[in-house]
C-alpha cells in the first residue's frame, strides 16, 4: 500500500493507521509502539527478560547527570527547557518557522549549548545520545504529537521524507515501505519486520546488534546498508525530514523510548 | 606437488573469464547464498533453513512459467511483469549474473511440483 505522493499530512496519517489498524486487529494503538515485540510472541520474551534490568538505564542516568550540570556561564539545559520535567520529546521533530527547517531533539540540545557557549556535540556522540535518552525516559507514556502547519516549507519538509520513505532505492530496489508497509508482519528469513507506525517512539534504542544506546538516524543506516544504498549523515536534511514524516504517521502512539532493540 | 597444482591452477584460473571461474557453485547454492540469490530470505524452498514469508513458496514452478527461460527472466527483473512486487531485480541491478540466474533458474525448475514445506 503506497499512499497517494501529494495527499495532505492528515489524510495520510489516517490512512496509514487505519492501514495498520485493519491489518493487526488484535493490537491496540499503544501495542504499535513496541514495534516487532508486539507482534513476535518469541521475541517478545526475549525482549521483557532484557527489560528485568534494562541496559539503556545507565545512558538515562549519565544523560540526567549532563543536563542538570551547569554550562561555564552558570546557565542550565533546563533554562532552555523551562517544560522540560513534563516531556518535551514527544514534540520532536518539529518545523521550525524561523529557520525553515526540521528540528530534532539532538539538535534543540545543540542549539540550547551554542546559546551557552558551549560546542554542539557531534550527531551520534555518547554524551548526546545520553542527553536525548534522559529527555525521551521523561517523556515516556506522553502521546507523540507532531504537528505539520500550514506552511510551504514545512509541507514540503514532510512531503520530502514521505517521497523518501515510498521510494525505492539501493542495489535491491526496496523502499522503507516496501519492507514497513507492503510486508510489515512478514518474515525476512526469520526476522518479523516492522510496521511503520510506531518505528520512532522506541528512540533512542539500545541494540543488541550495537551493544549500546544508538539513534534512529543510524538505524536508517543500517537499513540502508542492508538494502545496498548510499545513506545520508546522520542530521543531514533528509534524515530530518524523514524523522518528521514517520513521527508524524505515529502521532497519537505513546513514547516508549529508550527502549532496547535486536 | 602442492607448489605446482597450485601454479596450475593458477594458470587455469588464467584462461577462464573471472565471472565463469567464480561460477563453482550449484543452482541450489546460489538460491541459498545469503550474498547470492538469498530466496530463503523471503520464500520456503525444499531443504532450506528458515526461509521467510514475504514472497510465495518455490515449488509447482512448472506451472507457473511456460519455461525455465521465462522463469529467468523473472528472476532478471519481476518489476517487468508485476511494478508493485518487493522482489530485486536480479539481472537489471547486478545482483546475479546471467549465468547465475540461469543456474538458479534451472535448480528451481527441478523442484517437485507437489513438496511437504515445514513452516
Amino acid at each position: 500500500m503506497t499512499a497517494p505522493i501529494a495527499s495532505a499530512p492528515l489524510d495520510d496519517l489516517y490512512t496509514l493507521q487505519q492501514h495498520f489498524f485493519t491489518q493487526f486487529p488484535t493490537l491496540s494503538r499503544q501495542d504499535f509502539s513496541n514495534g516487532v515485540y508486539a507482534l513476535d510472541p518469541d521475541a517478545r520474551q526475549s525482549w521483557l527478560a532484557i527489560e528485568q534490568f534494562p541496559p539503556y538505564e545507565i545512558a538515562i542516568d549519565l544523560g540526567k547527570q549532563l543536563f542538570t550540570h551547569p554550562f561555564s556561564n552558570g546557565q542550565h539545559y533546563g533554562d532552555c527547557f523551562p517544560d522540560y520535567q513534563q516531556g518535551m520529546s514527544q514534540h520532536y521533530p518539529y518545523w521550525d518557522l524561523k529557520t525553515q527547517t526540521v528540528i530534532t531533539l539532538s539538535q534543540a540540545i545543540n542549539r540550547c549549548r551554542q546559546q551557552n557557549q558551549a560546542p554542539p556535540l557531534p550527531p551520534t556522540s555518547q554524551s548526546l545520545i545520553n542527553l536525548t535518552a534522559y529527555l525521551t525516559f521523561l517523556s515516556r507514556d506522553k502521546p507523540i504529537t507532531i504537528t505539520v502547519p500550514p506552511e510551504p516549507g514545512a509541507r514540503a519538509a514532510y512531503q520530502h521524507g514521505k517521497k523518501y520513505y515510498h521510494q525505492r532505492r539501493g542495489q535491491l530496489n526496496f523502499s522503507c515501505a516496501s519492507c514497513h508497509v507492503q510486508n510489515a508482519g512478514k518474515r525476512l528469513r526469520t526476522e518479523t519486520l516492522s510496521p511503520l507506525l510506531g518505528q520512532t517512539s522506541n528512540w533512542p534504542t539500545y541494540r543488541l546488534k550495537w551493544g549500546r544506546v544508538g539513534t534512529l538516524h543510524q538505524r536508517f543506516i543500517g537499513c540502508h546498508q542492508q538494502i545496498r544504498a548510499q545513506a545520508a549523515a546522520p542530521q543531514s536534511e533528509i534524515f530530518r525530514n524523514l524523522e518528521y514524516y514517520m513521527s508524524y504517521i505515529s502521532n497519537g502512539l505513546p513514547v516508549n523510548g529508550p527502549s532496547i532493540r535486536k | 606437488m602442492k607448489i605446482i597444482a597450485l601454479l596450475a591452477t593458477l594458470l587455469l584460473a588464467g584462461c577462464i573469464p573471472p565471472a565463469e571461474f567464480e561460477q563453482k557453485l550449484t543452482g541450489q547454492q546460489l538460491a541459498f547464498d545469503r550474498k547470492k540469490g538469498n530466496c530463503l530470505a523471503c520464500h520456503r524452498i525444499a531443504d532450506g533453513q528458515s526461509p521467510g514469508n514475504i514472497g510465495p513458496p518455490l515449488s509447482n514452478l512448472q506451472q507457473r512459467f511456460n519455461n525455465k527461460e521465462d522463469l529467468a527472466s523473472f528472476i532478471e527483473d519481476p518489476t517487468t511483469v508485476n511494478p508493485a512486487t518487493s522482489m530485486p531485480p536480479f539481472g537489471r541491478n547486478n545482483i546475479l549474473t546471467r549465468q547465475e540466474i540461469k543456474s538458479i533458474a534451472n535448480f528451481l525448475w527441478t523442484l517437485p511440483a507437489t513438496q511437504t514445506i515445514i513452516p
